[in-house]
């Protein structure tokens, strides 16, 4: 079973990578960009058939290691 | 006085820590992160360097090393235990420190000697120095942008829990002279009950006047207290 998990900044946490990957693009060209928050994407892949048990254990790895929940968000999505 | 070093894969500044310990007589052990025990210890240290490549974030793998649940287990007792650099990191990591440590707001690694304000000498790692007095350091770092919400900063400004400032050598504490956009110009913390420090500077490297300086001294010298 696939999942892929997104972990971002919290809004009100300052991005400064994100910051001037923005600034660059916008010196490129792109002027009607509002913004980017830059993040990381992680994919999973679990042996495992029973669906919510899997999803419970995603989770569960992003509150213990993937995302630090004091200034990042994250998002699981089941793939396929 | 026993102390013991943490030495992780990626650890850099664990020798030098050991050798200001050494310098004031701690009986000092060098302790691999695969070990299940820690020997009885005044003083666990976590030194600076780059644990695990500062793979996923800076000092998340190296929090769940082996070592580190008998490190946390210590410090709840009331063990004292310093965090410099890479270590503090870990030690917000390990949930030991509350807060997080971001990437330096102008973006870059930033290697020098800085000033430092001691902002309370009301503990057990700053009694030698005295309140207000300058210390110059080193830095040396890419994540040591301090940030926490709003409520713990206030804990923290009204506990005197944050020993030390970014400040210029009049002692003016602003942006101008703030390194890495670290809230409030931190560059140190405490835990609630004062035993447990995490700095961004290295008082180790500022412990001998063959090398550099000596204000990193008083740190080693307050612990012997």
């Amino acid at each position: 079973m696939k999942f892929s998990v997104t972990v971002t900044l919290k809004k009100d946490v300052l991005d400064p990578q994100g910051k001037i990957v923005g600034q660059t693009l916008k010196n490129m060209g792109i002027k009607n960009l509002n913004q980017i928050r830059q993040g990381k994407f992680f994919e999973i892949d679990m042996d495992e058939k029973d669906s919510i048990k899997a999803e419970k254990q995603v989770k569960e790895m992003c509150e213990k290691l993937l995302a630090n929940q004091i200034i990042e968000d994250f998002k699981i999505n089941k793939a396929e | 006085m026993k102390s013991s070093v943490i030495v992780f894969p990626g650890s850099n500044c664990d020798r030098d820590v050991a050798i200001a310990l050494e310098k004031l007589q701690f009986k000092n052990s060098m302790i691999w992160h695969k070990e299940t025990e820690l020997p009885k210890s005044d003083l666990i240290v976590v030194p600076g360097g780059f644990s695990y490549g500062d793979y996923l974030r800076s000092g998340a793998i190296a929090a769940k090393s082996n070592i580190l649940s008998e490190v946390i287990n210590a410090g709840k007792k009331g063990a004292l235990i310093l965090g410099i650099c890479n270590g503090f990191q870990i030690l917000i990591e390990c949930g030991l420190l509350k807060g997080a440590l971001l990437r330096n707001s102008g973006l870059k690694f930033i290697s020098k000697n800085i000033l430092v304000k001691v902002q309370s000498n009301n503990n057990k790692f700053f009694n030698k120095y005295k309140t207000n007095e300058i210390l110059k350091l080193n830095i040396a770092h890419n994540e040591g942008n301090y940030f926490t919400d709003k409520k713990h900063l206030e804990e923290l400004e009204n506990n005197e829990l944050i020993p030390l400032k970014y400040c210029d050598e009049k002692g003016n504490i602003n942006l101008k002279t703030n390194p890495n956009g670290s809230i409030n110009n931190i560059a140190a913390i405490f835990n609630n009950n004062k035993n447990i420090l995490g700095m961004m500077p290295h008082p180790e490297r500022m412990v001998d006047k063959i090398l550099s300086e000596e204000d990193g001294l008083g740190l080693f010298l307050s612990l012997m207290n």
